[in-house]
């Protein structure tokens, strides 16, 4: 049987301002045989999209090929004319791009996008893809395939655009799919329904595709073979169950590394308790917060409702929670960037103000937010020295050589050399510029560090080796950190308390290993069981489990009365749990639940 | 925390990969070249042009001067007399140098054009950023306000304010001019803060406690420098457009001061008689206009042409 793709020594280089030329891939083979998915796999930078993007004969702008071939069905398609490779494109192979949110247009339907390139390719008439459109919707597991067409893409969730995007490429049956990244920015329950309905459509339709992605877990549960890539070359390649089981390369174990092992109990860290004093560092009590303008004490949209949260000296506590459960607006409220409506927060046992304004500096000193995205927290126009010397100068009034030593001893901490201070943010990568985030949050000489998903945006290796520095500092200088995350196994990894946020309510919370081990919440159950695993054929045994089948992929949805998460709940018992607040039930220690379930039910 | 690099890099020879792009760099373009060219003879114009002119500006020549040495013609005509070397550009259409005039004149027009964009800048960059900064209600108010000032069409405006106050002199001409132009900076100067506003580091300084002075001028400014100076290259060329036709219409610079726009509309009857005297200064107001054009072009292209859209208002 011959290939349906062969990459062969394939070469592409960025040309720069002065006509010089960086290789950027530097003689890729590979080939992927009809009905296989191979996998490309890499950090950022490794040029894994760079060569997927070969296979439509295609380059960004400013890079071009620069030898070697890619033939699909035996024919060159780098040397193709336009009008050749408009008709590969989208008819013969088809692309699926990151973030699904931004590829569909607001203003069409559905079913108009979904259809539309193969129309537009005169395969079918649009009766006939209409069909194929509700045929592949069927496939895909989407709700209600008959009328889904009709509707607008803000009507349905991420996940269920991802799977759109996925029919939209499927639409005119392409030999060869190119994903890209297409799970990376989805919720952990989202993502093994995207991946499980990828995989069964793929197996169906019999197509053959490219997997674009850094995360060695995801590629284990869907691809045939991996390609392991780094700076522009092949590390190893082999099919999926040798890559993972027996990896020969010395990169590929150090991606495999990067792969935190599933959470469970043991894995947190127990922190002395030297820095402990009588009130906890930070505490929110009854907390009630939202956004839009706040009558009688309630704003207009609700986001966070009773949430009671201590974060104890020297102790980190981890936040878990998919998308729209308020974590980030847990930590808002705590900068002070969000005043609660209700409820207070506390300071070493004494109340804050709720809005920032009104706080004093020392109080602002204390509490230190770490902003998610590095790339937009640091001003593009102040050198490294002058970000993290201002806050120096600003609390603790250094100046001169003084503050200069200060911002020394701030790169060293975060393991940066000196040289850096005299650069912009722009000429760092983005695991240095989270360092630099973290630096300046540090420069304060803070007591507690509001991290806010501050290794989300980083490739597997790079977030590794920030968790590794957290750790360090949080020993080094006995700061409480509060660690926001959705990600459960980083959080496992680094926290010594989980609190588990579910639409505004804390649903369960406790030290790790308590809320790690049973009894669970039937949420944090869910969490923990949809974190992929790096083993072949995980997919399928999860989609098994009770919980995947009845929770997963639904949107969160805030309710003002009883438990929010009954409508994904595999235990819910109708009448008491959509209509009463649930209770908080002490089971050991700190550890808390709150649900309608009695401990001796938990237990079964 | 004298233990350094402790990290796990150690164990292995891969280093992060740096994704950071190289710094982009202002790059010249041959018509960017040409402009600056331009734009640098024109500036030095500004400065020794009257020292330089044969004769003064409202100076009419003498016919004597137009005497061919031989002929019996004792009145020779003076007005619109083509390129000679008596008059180096000709003469316009009361027989004064046109050479002259337009070397004056760079000084008026480029001069007033400064001086008015300048003032578009103070009054347009202050409100906008106080827009972007302040209360929603402020907002709401400076914003409403400006709507109405750019709806009224600006020469119309300028007329009313000029006729109203009977032709009131170069200082008023100034005043008036940066006050309708702000309307149009306040709008970029607005959007372009309101941008910086919501971004992380901003936030980052708030957190932080930076008053808001802090904010405006190391956070905002600093990011809004550059797609302003762009702009202001754009919006200098309308105004010299503006004060042109303003003085085109009578209104503007008044006689016997020569600027380029009053000298093509008095020239503009010679045209019929085939004379180059209301092109030359034309062509003067075209070349520096275009020139600033070409650099902004530069500019924008070097800051990722996301100002082309702003651009339009």
């Amino acid at each position: 049987m011959s290939a349906l793709l062969e990459v062969d020594n394939l070469q592409i280089s960025a040309r720069n301002d002065d006509d010089e030329l960086t290789p950027i891939v530097k003689g890729v083979s590979f080939n992927v045989q009809p009905g296989e998915v191979v996998a490309l796999i890499g950090e950022s930078g490794s040029g894994k999209t760079t060569i997927a993007l070969s296979s439509l004969g295609y380059t960004k702008p400013g890079l071009e090929f620069v030898g070697g071939e890619v033939r699909l069905h035996g024919e060159d398609v780098i040397s193709m004319q336009n009008d050749r490779l408009r008709g590969l494109r989208g008819q013969r192979v088809a692309y699926l791009a990151q973030s699904a949110a931004a590829t569909f247009n607001p203003a069409l339907t559905i079913g108009e996008q979904v259809t539309e390139s193969t129309v537009l390719h005169g395969l079918m008439s649009q009766e006939e893809a209409n069909r194929r459109a509700e045929d592949l919707y069927r496939a895909l597991e989407l709700p209600d395939p008959d009328r889904l067409g009709k509707r607008y893409p803000h009507q349905v969730s991420g996940g269920q655009l991802q799977r759109l995007m996925a029919a939209t490429a499927l639409c005119g049956k392409p030999d060869l799919l190119v994903l890209d990244e297409p799970t990376t920015a989805l919720d952990v329950t989202t993502q093994i329904e995207v991946l499980k309905s990828f995989k069964s459509v793929i197996t169906q339709e019999g197509a053959s595709a490219i997997y674009v992605t850094h995360d060695l877990s995801v590629v284990a549960q869907i691809a045939d073979h991996i390609v392991v890539l780094y700076a522009g070359e092949i590390q190893e390649y082999g099919t999926a169950d040798q890559v993972v089981t027996q990896p020969s390369h010395e990169y590929t174990r150090r991606l495999m590394y990067a792969v935190r092992p599933p959470p469970a109990a043991g894995q947190g860290e127990e922190t002395s308790d030297e820095h402990q004093r009588k009130a906890p560092a930070l505490e929110v009590k009854n907390l009630l917060a939202g956004y839009g303008r706040t009558q009688n004490g309630a704003p207009e949209i609700t986001v966070l409702r009773d949430v009671n949260v201590a974060i104890e000296r020297g102790h980190s506590v981890g936040v878990i929670g998919e998308s729209g459960c308020g974590k980030s607006t847990l930590a808002r409220v705590m900068a002070g960037l969000l005043p609660a409506a209700q409820g207070e927060v506390l300071l070493d046992g004494a109340a804050l103000q709720p809005a920032l304004q009104q706080r004093s500096r020392n109080e602002l000193q204390k509490i230190q937010f770490v902003f998610q995205m590095a790339d937009t927290a640091l001003n593009p126009r102040q050198r490294i020295d002058k970000i993290l010397g201002r806050p120096v100068e600003f609390y603790h009034g250094l100046k001169g050589e003084e503050k200069r030593r200060r911002v020394g001893e701030l790169l060293q901490m975060v393991e940066l050399p000196q040289e850096f201070a005299g650069r912009y943010p722009e000429e760092l990568s983005g695991g240095q510029k989270q360092r630099i985030n973290l630096a300046r949050a540090l420069a304060a000489s803070p007591e507690v560090l509001l991290c806010d998903e501050v290794i989300s945006a980083l490739d597997s290796i790079v977030g590794a080796n920030v968790i590794e520095l957290l750790k360090r500092l949080r020993k080094q200088t006995g700061v409480s950190f509060v660690f926001i995350s959705h990600d459960l196994s980083t959080v496992a990894s680094f926290a010594d308390q989980i609190v588990v946020l579910y639409a505004g309510r804390v649903v369960e919370q406790g030290p790790t290993n308590a809320v790690l081990s049973p009894p669970y919440h039937p949420y944090t159950r869910l969490l923990i069981s949809s974190v992929p695993e790096l083993r072949v054929g995980w997919l399928e045994e999860t989609m098994e489990t009770q919980e995947a089948q009845a929770g997963i992929d639904r949107v969160v949805t805030l309710t003002d009365k009883g438990c929010p998460f009954f409508d994904r709940c595999p235990r819910a018992v109708k009448g008491t749990c959509d209509e009463e607040t649930p209770p908080v039930r002490k089971v050991t220690g700190s550890h808390s639940i709150e649900c309608h379930l009695s401990e001796a039910e938990f237990a079964q | 925390m004298s233990e350094q690099t402790n990290n796990t890099d150690q164990s292995f020879s891969f280093d992060e990969l740096p994704d950071a792009p190289p710094k982009r760099k202002i790059k010249l373009s041959w018509p960017g070249k040409i402009g600056i060219a331009i734009v640098l003879f024109w500036s030095v114009i500004v400065v020794i042009g009257p020292t330089i002119a044969p004769y003064h500006e409202a100076d009419i020549l003498d016919e004597d001067l137009f005497i061919v040495p031989g002929s019996d013609e004792m009145y020779p005509d003076t007005e619109f007399q083509p390129p000679s070397k008596i008059v180096y550009l000709g003469s316009d259409y009361i027989g004064r140098d046109l050479l002259s005039r337009i070397l004056y004149g760079a000084r008026t027009t480029i001069g007033i054009s400064v001086l008015a964009t300048l003032l578009a800048y103070l009054i347009g960059v202050t409100a906008g950023i106080a827009a972007s900064v302040g209360s929603r209600y402020l907002d709401m108010g400076l914003s409403r306000v400006n709507d109405a000032l750019l709806s009224i069409p600006s020469i119309m405006f300028a007329l009313v304010l000029i006729a109203a106050l009977n032709s009131p002199g170069i200082f008023w001409l100034i005043l008036i001019t940066g006050f309708i132009y702000a309307a149009s900076v306040f709008r970029i100067a607005r959007s372009l803060g309101q941008e910086v506003m919501v971004s992380d580091f901003v936030e980052a300084a708030k957190v932080r406690g930076e008053g808001l002075w802090w904010i405006i001028t190391r956070e905002i400014l600093p990011n809004i420098a550059m797609p302003l100076a762009t702009d202001f290259g754009l919006r200098f060329v309308w105004v010299i457009l503006f004060i042109s036709s303003l003085s085109f219409l009578g209104l503007g610079v008044q006689p016997p001061m020569s600027d380029w726009g009053s000298m093509v509309k008095e020239n503009l009857p010679g045209l019929v008689l085939g004379s180059y005297a209301p092109l030359m200064p034309a062509f003067a107001i075209a070349s520096l206009t275009i020139s600033v054009n070409m650099i902004v072009d530069d500019l924008s292209a070097a800051t990722g042409g996301k100002l082309a859209k702003r651009m339009i208002s």
